[in-house]
């Protein structure tokens, strides 16, 4: 099947997302003959040094250079595809928070299957493209199958597929005309970054992460305890903090911190790739579970089935004693 | 405001071991703890708190089989006014745009001001309700973190990466997909679910809601599932057995030998 392949390029300051390579690499296993086309959108010099970035891995290169692109409205970004993009094209996103607030109605808008946080790709026969996507937080995997004739809109999710390495040179295509006189019934303002908390788990190299598995707000205490009597910091998982039982900068994940370990203890963490994408570095992860299923035992070295209510103060006592 | 907040019944993947059955056709459904999707109890409590503020009402509408009325009145005794159900075997197979195809039906029997998904729900899928504004034709924002009425507009942060938060003004009507830890969603006790026990529920089938058939359910669906698996995946951990004295043992020795007791 011959197809159009495109790619949504996110970037900052003039420096494209460690997901545009990944995207071409995804591109190139999907459909090995086409010839993905990135699509940057933005304003300014940093635009035209992101095109000139991308170029150096994409074939071609969209560029659409306008002061309303300069923040990526998804609301202003969707007509615009609409409007350019050939009928039956195949259009890949990251799985990021810009890919999941433009896909969905973008698909609609195309007429297109929407394939979303794709993992894997298992090929294409006829009209139909099979993927691999994970459900249940991670729990089973599933086949998946869209029937790409009016083209498709998928996202792909971060880690997935190994960056491509640069290769081809592309040309940079000024597309800017087409983008002008955007304009949407959602208008951004500004971004508000996240506050800095009181300790910053980014630096620690003896993280004690505490997911939702241990139960109530009481039992806290049991990881304090271990932490202290380890020497080490205590981090979590989403729920927590929005249970507010511990402060935000607490947070490992796409939506908190990004942590450098060198160790990692996950203590009722289920390994959402959400929260795993906050762990760099390759740590040495020691994950404690009641479900022998949880994923968190695909990310971690050693593993241990068990209550953390039953665990935690054992554990907290040998080491007291072992020091 | 007139809320309408779309919820789903789904396994509680914290209390539950998924496991693939029947050879992959399905899940193990068996002895599966059900709940409301968690994503959606924050956004009915969203719209709860709106309403607090600004007046108005809250319908909460499930698409699904009879026992999703559990859920719905679970919802509605937050402080919900109003239950929908959509039930009807024609539904069965649909994919993400049939969801949003037959939800779109039901939003338009009544002129919402404001329509709330969760953010994602089982199948980690966050498609729903960016689909369901394209279908409406409304300004549409996902991973919503804040909400704040002005008059005609909404002031709405969006969570972005790294937990900062992207501020913008949206036009109402609109339809907004909520992240968690918005809000603290209240506790439901028993005397709150007996107080709605009573509150008729309309189940709604595609000819009430007026949907085509044949653009839903698993013939319309461009988008199937051909099967549930488990990877194959490298070693994975190494297990360590054996009583609670033992494995702690055994963790200590780990921790000392991979410099993890400081
Ligand atoms: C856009 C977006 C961004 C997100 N960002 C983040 C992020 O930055 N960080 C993050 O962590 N999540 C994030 N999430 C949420 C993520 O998808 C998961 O919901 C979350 O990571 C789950 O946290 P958890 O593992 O603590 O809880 P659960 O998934 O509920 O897992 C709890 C685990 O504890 C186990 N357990 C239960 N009881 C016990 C016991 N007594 N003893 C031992 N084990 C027990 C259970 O078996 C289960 O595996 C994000 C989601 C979205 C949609
Ligand atoms: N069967 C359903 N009934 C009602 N709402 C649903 C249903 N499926 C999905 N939704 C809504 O869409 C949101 C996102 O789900 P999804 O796109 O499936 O990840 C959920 O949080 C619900 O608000």
């Amino acid at each position: 099947m011959a197809a159009n392949v495109f790619a949504l390029i996110a970037h900052a300051a003039g420096k494209a997302d460690d997901s545009a390579l990944e995207l071409l690499s995804a591109a190139k296993s999907l459909f090995p003959e086409a010839a993905p086309t990135a699509l940057v959108l933005g304003s300014g010099p940093g635009l035209k040094a992101v095109a000139q970035e991308v170029a150096a891995s994409f074939p071609e290169v969209w560029s659409f250079d306008q002061e309303t692109l300069a923040y990526p409205n998804a609301e202003l970004i969707r007509p615009l595809l609409v409007k350019v993009l050939p009928a039956g094209s195949i259009v890949i996103l990251p799985h990021s928070t810009l890919g999941i607030d433009l896909g969905p109605g973008l698909s609609v808008k195309l007429g297109a299957a929407y394939l979303p946080d794709v993992v894997g790709f298992d090929g294409v026969e006829g009209t139909q493209l099979k993927v691999v996507r994970q459900e249940f937080a991670g729990q089973v995997s599933a086949h998946v199958q869209g029937d790409v004739s009016k083209g498709a809109v998928v996202t792909v999710r971060s880690g997935a597929f190994a960056p491509a390495s640069p290769s081809a040179v592309g040309t940079v295509i000024d597309k800017s005309p087409e983008a002008a006189g955007l304009s949407a019934r959602r208008r951004f303002v500004e971004v508000v970054q996240a506050e800095a908390g009181d300790v910053d788990i980014t630096r620690e190299e003896v993280l004690v992460a505490v997911g939702r598995g241990i139960g109530e707000q009481d039992n806290l205490s049991l990881v304090d305890d271990l932490a202290e009597a380890m020497g080490a910091t205590v981090c979590c998982s989403r729920p927590i903090v929005d249970a507010k039982w511990l402060e935000k900068g607490r947070q490992v994940g796409t939506s908190g911190q990004t942590v450098k370990p060198k160790i990692y203890l996950a203590l009722g963490i289920s390994g959402a790739f959400q929260h795993l994408g906050g762990l760099k570095g390759s740590p040495f992860i020691v994950a404690v579970n009641k479900n022998p299923k949880a994923p968190i035992f695909q990310a971690a070295q050693v593993g241990v089935v068990a209550d953390l209510v039953e665990l935690l103060p054992e554990l907290t006592e040998q080491i007291q004693k072992a020091r | 405001m007139e809320i309408l907040v779309c919820v789903k019944r789904v396994p509680d993947s914290a209390e539950n071991e998924i496991s693939v059955a029947s050879g992959g056709a399905d899940i193990s459904r068996e002895d599966l703890v059900y709940a409301v999707n968690e994503w959606d109890n924050y956004a009915v409590e969203e719209a709860i708190q709106i309403v607090e503020r600004e007046g108005g009402s809250v319908t909460v509408v499930a698409l699904g089989d009879s026992d999703t009325e559990e859920v719905v009145r679970r919802e509605m005794a937050m402080g919900a006014e109003a239950g929908l159900m959509l039930v009807d075997d024609a539904f069965a197979g649909s994919d993400g745009l049939g969801v949003a195809t037959i939800l779109k039906a039901a939003a338009e029997k009544k002129s919402y001001d404001l329509i709330l998904t969760g953010a994602q729900a089982d199948d980690g899928a966050a498609q729903v309700g960016g689909m369901l504004a394209a279908l409406l034709d409304r300004p549409y924002a996902s991973l919503v973190n804040k909400v704040e009425v002005n008059g005609p507009t909404l002031r709405i942060g969006r969570e972005i990466e790294g937990g900062s938060q992207e501020l913008s003004d949206i036009d109402l009507p609109c339809v907004l997909s909520i992240q968690t830890g918005i809000n603290e969603p209240r506790y439901v006790g028993l005397r709150g679910i007996r107080k709605v026990a009573s509150v008729e529920i309309p189940v709604l089938d595609g000819a009430a809601l007026g949907v085509d058939a044949a653009a839903v359910g698993q013939a319309a669906a461009k988008v199937r599932r051909v099967d549930y698996f488990v990877p194959a995946v490298g070693a994975g951990a190494d297990m360590l057995t054996g009583s609670t004295k033992e494995v702690a043992a055994q963790l200590v020795d780990l921790l000392k030998a991979k410099g993890g007791l400081n």
